[in-house]
C-alpha cells in the first residue's frame, strides 16, 4: 500500500482526535450519501407526478401552450370513469393480464420442475432459455410483426407444418380476433423464463430432508408434490406474479410495435390508450387524470396483493 | 449416507425432463435464430414462401442498415463507373446507388452514450445510498426504501408530459444529459435495492477493524467496502445498462433528432414497398447481441437482478 503523508499523519494523530477533526459524523455521512438519490427522485419522479395531479384538474393541452388554462375540477375524472372506452380497455388489459400470467405460471413452473431434475447440462439450457426476457421489448415486438406475416412469416408457416392450416389463411395481426392472442403469445415467449427462474429458486430452497421424511412416512410422490412442493414454492410464485402483473399493467413498448392497439381497438390496452390521448390527441388534462387513475389502480392492487403474499409467507 | 438417495430423481425421469426442456429451448430460441439469419438474407430470400432455412448469405441487410440509397434512371445507371468497394457492389445488384450514410450509427452511439452515462451515474449514487441504508441508522429507513421502490411502479406515460414540459423549460429536451438523468432516475431504485443486498452481505467486522486501525468512514468505505462489493456492483451495473439499452417509451416520447436511441429507430427502417426486413434484422442483431452476451456473463446473479434482490440464490 502506498504511504502518503496523510497516511503517516493519520497514524501519528490520536484516534479520538482524528475522528473528530477529519471524519464527518456517521449521521452526516448517511445524509450526504442518501440525499443525492432522494433529490434526483424528487426532481424527476415526484415533482412530475405532482404536476400530473395538478394538470388532471385542468383542460391544459401541451401542444397549445398559448391557450388559457381553465380549472375544471373533477370533470376529467368524471368523464373518464363514465366513458365506455375505459371499461373496454380495462377488459382488454384484464384479458391480457389473466392469460399471460396463467400461461407463464403453468409453463414456467413446469419448466422449473423439469430443470430441477438436475440432468446434465441444465445450467447451460437455463441460460439459453432465459435470453428472450433480457431483450428490448420494442425490437422484439417489431420483429414479431415479421414472424406473424400471413404468407412469409415463420409463425404462420410453423402452424401450417404442425396443424395443416394453410399459412395464408389466417392473419395473427389482422382482423379476425387473433390479434389479442398474438400479444399474449409474444409476452409469454418473452417472460415465461422469468417465472421459471423464480420458481427454480423456490424449488431449490426446499431442503431434501423434508422429502426424506415424507418418504419414510410412505407418502406418495403425488401427495409429496401437493403437500410439500407446491406450498413451499407458492410464495416465490406469488412474487413472480406480482412482478409480471405490475409490468404487464404498464405494458407499452412490445404491444405498441406489434399491434399499436389495433386492429380497431382490439388490443387497445389502457396504457396504449393513455399514450394516444396524451401524445396523439394532446388532451393533456384528460390524459393526466387517466394516468392518475391507472397509477392508483396498480398501486392499490399491488398493496392488497402484497398483504396476501405476506400472509402466505407467514404460514 | 447410503449410495441410494430418495430425493435423487431416477435416471429415466432425468432423461425425460432433459428431452422436454431441450424441445422448449429449441422452440423459444427459434425466433432469435430467425432474426439473426434474416439479417444475412437477400431481400427476395427474406420474403420467400416457404420461409428459407438454407440460403446464400448476403451482407445486403447490413449494408442497407448503414446506408441510404436511391434508384436512378437506366441510362444513368449504365453510365456509372464500375463499383469501387464491396458494399457499392452489393447495392448495385438491386439497381440502386448509395446516397449517403443512414442514421443507424448515430442512434447506436446515442444508445451507448446514454446507456453507459446513466449506468455510471446510477451506480455512483446507488452505491452511496445503499451503503448508508445498509450501515447507518437513517431516519424513516424503511419508508425511504419503499418510496424508492415505488417510483418504479409508475407507468412512464404518467410522468412523460410533465417531464417533457420541464425539460423544455430547462433546455434538456432531446439532449443526452436529459436522457441520462431520466434513465438514472428510473434505474436508481434497482441500483439501491440490489446494492443494499450485496453490501448487507459484507461482514461489518471488516470495516470496524479498519476504523480501529485509524481509517475514517470514507476511507473504510473506499478501501474496504468497495473492493468487497465489486462483483455486486458489476452485476448491478449490467442490469442498469440493459434497462437503459432496452428502454423505448421515454425514448420515443421525449427525443426526436439529436438524442434518440436505437430502439425507436430500428422499427422505422423501411425499404422499397414496406419494411426492409434484412436491414431490420441486421439492426436488431447488432442491437440484441451485446445483451445476449451480458446475460450469459451475468447468469449467476440473474435471479437477484430481476427481482430487485428479493430472491437470492
Amino acid at each position: 500500500m502506498t504511504d502518503t503523508p496523510i497516511d503517516r499523519m493519520t497514524r501519528a494523530t490520536p484516534r479520538s482526535v482524528a475522528r473528530r477533526v477529519r471524519g464527518l459524523s456517521d449521521r452526516a455521512i448517511a445524509w450526504l450519501f442518501v440525499a443525492p438519490t432522494i433529490f434526483l427522485l424528487l426532481a424527476i419522479n415526484i415533482f412530475p407526478l405532482i404536476w400530473t395531479v395538478r394538470l388532471s384538474f385542468t383542460n391544459f393541452a401541451a401542444n397549445r401552450p398559448g391557450r388559457e388554462v381553465e380549472w375544471v375540477g373533477l370533470r376529467n375524472y368524471e368523464r373518464i370513469l363514465t366513458s365506455d372506452g375505459i371499461w373496454s380497455n380495462m377488459q382488454t388489459t384484464a384479458h391480457f393480464l389473466i392469460w399471460t400470467i396463467t400461461l407463464q405460471v403453468v409453463i414456467g413452473f413446469t419448466l422449473a420442475w423439469l430443470i430441477n431434475r438436475k440432468f446434465k447440462g441444465n445450467d447451460l439450457l437455463t441460460t439459453l432459455i432465459v435470453l428472450p426476457m433480457m431483450l428490448s421489448p420494442a425490437v422484439v415486438g417489431n420483429f414479431w410483426t415479421f414472424l406473424y406475416q400471413p404468407q412469409i412469416g415463420l409463425f404462420n408457416y410453423m402452424v401450417e407444418l404442425l396443424t395443416g392450416t394453410p399459412a395464408s389463411s389466417f392473419s395473427m395481426l389482422g382482423a379476425g380476433g387473433l390479434a389479442k392472442w398474438s400479444i399474449i403469445i409474444v409476452d409469454t415467449w418473452m417472460w415465461t423464463p422469468f417465472v421459471m427462474l423464480i420458481c427454480l429458486a423456490g424449488l431449490r430452497s426446499i431442503p431434501d430432508y423434508i422429502y426424506e421424511a415424507a418418504e419414510v412416512d410412505r407418502a406418495s410422490k403425488w401427495r409429496q408434490f401437493w403437500t410439500i412442493t407446491v406450498p413451499m414454492v407458492l410464495p416465490f410464485l406469488m412474487l413472480a406474479v406480482l412482478f409480471r402483473g405490475i409490468e404487464n399493467f404498464k405494458m407499452f413498448d412490445m404491444v405498441v410495435l406489434l399491434t399499436g392497439g389495433g386492429p380497431g381497438n382490439e388490443t387497445l390496452l389502457a396504457s396504449i390508450d393513455l399514450k394516444r390521448e396524451a401524445f396523439e390527441k394532446w388532451r393533456t388534462g384528460y390524459s393526466s387524470a387517466y394516468a392518475i387513475i391507472l397509477f392508483v389502480t396498480v398501486f392499490g392492487l399491488a398493496s392488497i396483493y402484497v398483504k396476501a403474499l405476506n400472509k402466505v409467507k407467514e404460514r | 449416507m447410503s449410495a441410494y438417495s430418495v430425493t435423487e430423481p431416477s435416471r429415466a425421469s432425468k432423461s425425460i425432463a432433459a428431452v422436454l426442456v431441450v424441445v422448449y429451448a429449441i422452440i423459444t430460441l427459434l425466433p432469435l435464430l430467425w432474426i439473426i439469419s434474416t439479417g444475412f438474407k437477400s431481400g427476395p430470400d427474406s420474403i420467400s414462401y416457404p420461409p428459407r432455412v438454407l440460403f446464400e448469405p448476403s451482407l445486403e441487410g447490413y449494408v442497407n442498415l448503414f446506408t441510404t440509397r436511391t434508384r436512378i434512371g437506366a441510362e444513368q445507371f449504365a453510365a456509372l463507373p464500375p463499383p469501387e468497394t464491396w458494399y457499392d457492389k452489393i447495392v448495385r445488384q438491386s439497381g440502386t446507388v448509395i446516397a449517403g450514410q443512414s442514421r443507424f450509427g448515430e442512434r447506436f452511439m446515442n444508445s451507448v452514450i446514454i446507456g453507459f452515462g446513466s449506468t455510471a451515474l446510477s451506480i455512483f449514487l446507488g452505491t452511496l445510498a445503499a451503503y448508508a441504508f445498509s450501515r447507518f441508522k437513517v431516519p424513516l429507513k424503511d419508508d425511504l426504501l419503499f418510496f424508492i421502490l415505488s417510483t418504479r411502479m409508475m407507468p412512464p406515460i404518467a410522468v412523460a408530459i410533465p417531464i417533457y414540459l420541464m425539460y423544455r423549460e430547462l433546455g434538456l429536451s432531446d439532449t443526452h444529459l436529459g436522457m441520462i438523468l431520466l434513465y438514472t432516475a428510473v434505474n436508481i431504485s434497482l441500483a439501491v435495492w440490489l446494492l443494499k443486498g450485496f453490501i448487507d452481505e459484507i461482514p461489518r467486522e471488516y470495516e470496524e477493524a479498519a476504523l480501529i486501525d485509524g481509517y475514517t468512514r470514507f476511507q473504510a468505505f473506499r478501501k474496504v467496502v468497495l473492493p468487497q462489493a465489486a462483483t455486486g456492483i458489476a452485476s448491478t451495473a449490467i442490469f442498469c445498462l440493459i434497462f437503459a439499452w432496452n428502454e423505448y417509451a421515454f425514448a420515443v416520447l421525449l427525443t426526436s433528432g439529436n438524442a434518440q436511441t436505437a430502439p425507436p429507430f430500428i422499427p422505422t427502417i423501411i425499404g422499397v414497398g414496406g419494411q426492409d426486413w434484412p436491414a431490420v434484422a441486421a439492426g436488431a442483431t447488432l442491437f440484441l447481441l451485446p445483451v445476449m452476451i451480458f446475460t450469459i456473463l451475468l447468469r449467476k446473479h440473474l435471479l437477484r437482478g430481476i427481482t430487485f434482490g428479493a430472491v437470492r440464490k
